[in-house]
């Protein structure tokens, strides 16, 4: 009797691990990895991506075209050797069917060929280095967050035409993400007639102005900065403080002001314009009932790398249905992922262009105190602005990538 | 005499044998940092001989680690230079680069030579951060392949690459164990518990302290090497000071001035930074508390504990011995 019973017990156990195996396979949940920092300097920006990209997940009910969802968060710790191995973890001990998330440019350049060594279908939610989609593209990742120069290309002709400033100095933050913001924003404001006078690159991480602020010719008609993180806290204050608010105005990138800044800044952040992909004041009903949402179950305004987390999710989920769930097959999932149309994310329609970054509508936003509250209320939109703005994308990807001295400073 | 517990060959040979067999039976994410642990096991072995032996705490050895690895970058990438190009260069370099700032921080001891090799190690890093058009920034350098060697089995595989990495640290660990344990080491050891009287004995104190200075420089440019290799990408974070900081701890955590203790240190720390961090991502904690508990428990490292203990566990006579 109980040897018929083990033997029964085997024959189970037998069928269980050898017999459905390859439909089960199928119908095993979908796995992602979400690469981010979740430790040191960047994880208060971390937390936001993960929480964007888990909010998604959990309003389509953890599941994607009839399959369970997995989402595997790894840290990146802010170092891309550390990115390079978590990616390896979730490729290859985890079986991960997508890769999602990466925020720093030096940890995005360090996955691209090992992206597409695996050949494991990715989308930067965050990473924002523009070589990643033109000159340097990856085969098999996608973008849904934006190139350094994309929203700073309209907003150069923007300054130039409506704004009116013909002069300004430029101060930024002396790294790649800088130089690109500021080097779109320079070619087309410069063709629109205008001049910068003047750069200055305060290194990464300054939260001195000191040095800087004296130097700012005061023959210009306004101070266009590009500030992250810490620089972006201390920066309007000490610009008010030297008594620069009131003869300059304050323009700039978008990280300047974005929604991740303005709680910790005060009244001398108002009247300030800067471009983006994203205002969490964005007047539809998609995106009001997105900061709502993110508001109760975060307890915070959402900034653009809430946003695009969120829609990177979304991308997934919309690249999973439309292969019908089969993620397994790589190459058709990628080619799905290429193609995903939304008309409706919080930021409003997106889509991608050959090189796999979002063709999106560019905010032109203005810092207002509502309730008590700093707001980027939308003053100017400009709709399906690509990365490569009005060039031809052959002709565009002739010129250097911006750096530090591209465009060449003529007027300074 | 030491125990021979922890010091002689039958524990370091039985270590090595399993590391030796075991790959085809790992996972591939294990191997991975097994052969991360290698390469930084190199490191911290390298930074062990002015630490551990000659007694200088420095906070800038990750400087010669990222010359090592931005040269095999730079020339690879730009010049498609081959892995018998890159390594001698690579390592020539770190040890220029160390002849040249030992030459300054050996001026000072004890805090002021911490200081020194700090400011040293942030000249590098600097260089990295905004040398753009050599180093390419912040960005850091990427696609760099992986070396050809002739071999029939190519090191893009994690196989194949982990015995490549393995190779490299049991050549450092049997250099730098006949070094120490030559009258060049005996001297160091002398200098590390008196100066003073290694100097009224009539040694060139500062010129072996010099040449401990550059050879722990030249091996941190090896590690670096392999670890470009390994990555296929370099960065400044690879020769920030939180890397320098990090090596010292392995030093630490391991055991000072015992060669194996660094290099298990090595890899005791980069498998609880990828192990612990893919359960909580409190994992920085958990680090503190193995760091604090080393630090009150076993300040003389974990191979040092041991030790301590063995000793106090042999009975008398072979006591007396030590």
């Amino acid at each position: 009797m109980k040897r018929r019973i083990i033997a029964s017990l085997l024959a189970v156990v037998a069928v269980i691990a050898v017999g459905p195996s390859r439909g089960w396979a199928q119908k095993g949940p979908i796995k992602v990895g979400f690469l981010t920092q979740m430790t040191g300097g960047g994880a208060a920006v971390g937390r936001d991506m993960s929480n964007g990209f888990t909010m998604y997940i959990e309003e389509a009910g953890k599941q994607i075209a009839g399959r369970k969802v997995e989402v595997i968060i790894e840290d990146t710790q802010g170092d891309p050797a550390q990115a390079l191995t978590k990616l390896r973890k979730l490729v290859e001990s985890d079986n991960v069917h997508a890769v999602a998330g990466i925020f720093l440019a030096n940890e995005g350049y360090a996955l691209a060929p090992k992206v597409d060594e695996y050949r494991i279908p990715t989308v930067w939610a965050v990473v924002s280095a523009d070589d990643l989609t033109q000159r340097k593209p990856v085969k098999w990742a996608v973008r849904t967050g934006w190139t350094s120069s994309q929203p700073n290309h309209p907003f150069g002709e923007y300054v130039a035409k409506t704004l009116g400033y013909k002069k300004v100095v430029t101060v930024a933050a002396d790294y790649a993400f800088g130089w690109e913001q500021v080097g779109g924003f320079q070619r087309t404001f410069e063709e629109a007639g205008g001049q910068v006078i003047q750069k200055l690159w305060p290194p990464l991480g300054t939260t001195d102005f000191g040095p800087y602020l004296p130097q700012i010719k005061r023959d210009a008609d306004a101070v266009f900065a590009v500030m992250v993180a810490a620089m972006a806290l201390r920066f309007p204050k000490q610009y008010q403080d030297a008594g620069l608010k009131a003869r300059l105005p304050l323009i700039g990138g978008g990280t300047t002001f974005d929604e991740f800044v303005l709680p910790s800044l005060g009244d001398e952040a108002i009247g300030s314009i800067t471009p983006l992909i994203y205002s969490a004041a964005i007047d539809t009903p998609v995106n009001k009932r997105f900061v709502k949402e993110f508001r109760t179950k975060y307890g915070k305004v959402p900034g653009y790398y809430a946003e695009a987390s969120y829609s990177a999710a979304r991308w997934i989920a919309e690249g999973a249905k439309a292969v019908g769930g089969n993620v397994e097959d790589k190459d058709k999932f990628l080619a799905a992922l290429r193609k995903v149309e939304v008309s409706d994310a919080p930021r409003g329609p997106i889509k991608l262009d050959a090189y796999g970054n979002p063709i999106q509508t560019i905010y032109v936003r203005k810092v207002e105190k509502k309730d008590g509250e700093l707001w980027n209320t939308v003053i100017q939109t400009f709709p399906a602005v690509s990365q490569f703005w009005k060039y031809k994308p052959e002709d565009f990807l002739k010129q250097p990538v911006y750096d530090r001295n591209y465009p060449a400073c003529k007027y300074c | 005499m030491r125990s021979a517990l922890f010091s002689g060959p039958p524990v370091a040979a039985i270590i090595f044998l399993l590391l030796l067999i075991s790959p085809p039976f790992l996972s591939s994410f294990l191997l991975t940092l097994l052969t991360q642990a290698l390469i930084y096991a190199i490191l911290a072995m390298s930074l062990d001989i002015i630490l551990g032996y000659t007694g200088l705490a420095s906070l800038g050895h990750a400087a010669y680690f990222g010359l090592g690895a931005y040269s095999v970058g730079i020339l690879a990438t730009r010049y498609g230079a081959g892995f018998w190009v890159v390594l001698p260069l690579g390592i020539l370099l770190a040890v220029a680069v160390a002849a040249i700032f030992g030459l300054v921080a050996l001026r000072a001891t004890g805090v002021y030579f911490l200081m020194i090799t700090l400011a040293l190690g942030m000249v590098v890093w600097g260089l990295a951060h905004r040398w753009v058009t050599m180093t390419q920034g912040d960005n850091g350098i990427s696609a760099i392949p992986r070396p050809e060697l002739g071999l029939p089995l190519s090191l893009a595989h994690s196989i194949p690459f982990y015995y490549f990495a393995l190779a490299g640290f049991l050549i450092t660990f049997w250099i730098l164990r006949v070094i120490v344990r030559s009258p060049f080491g005996q001297t160091l050891v002398g200098i590390r518990e008196s100066e003073s009287r290694m100097r009224t004995l009539g040694y060139h104190v500062w010129l072996h302290k010099y040449i401990g200075f550059v050879i722990a420089g030249g091996f941190g440019g090896f590690a670096g090497v392999l670890w470009a290799c390994y990555n296929g990408f370099v960065s400044p974070v690879d020769l920030q000071l939180a890397t320098s900081v990090e090596v010292l701890l392995m030093v630490a955590l391991g055991g000072r001035g015992t060669l194996l203790g660094p290099a298990l240190g090595a890899a005791i720390i980069v498998l609880l930074k990828n192990l612990v961090s893919v359960y909580t991502h409190r994992w920085l904690l958990i680090l503190g508390v193995v760091y604090i508990g080393t630090i009150v428990y076993a300040p003389e490292g974990i191979v040092g504990a041991v030790r301590q203990w063995a000793r106090r566990a042999t009975p008398g006579p072979l006591r007396s011995e030590t």
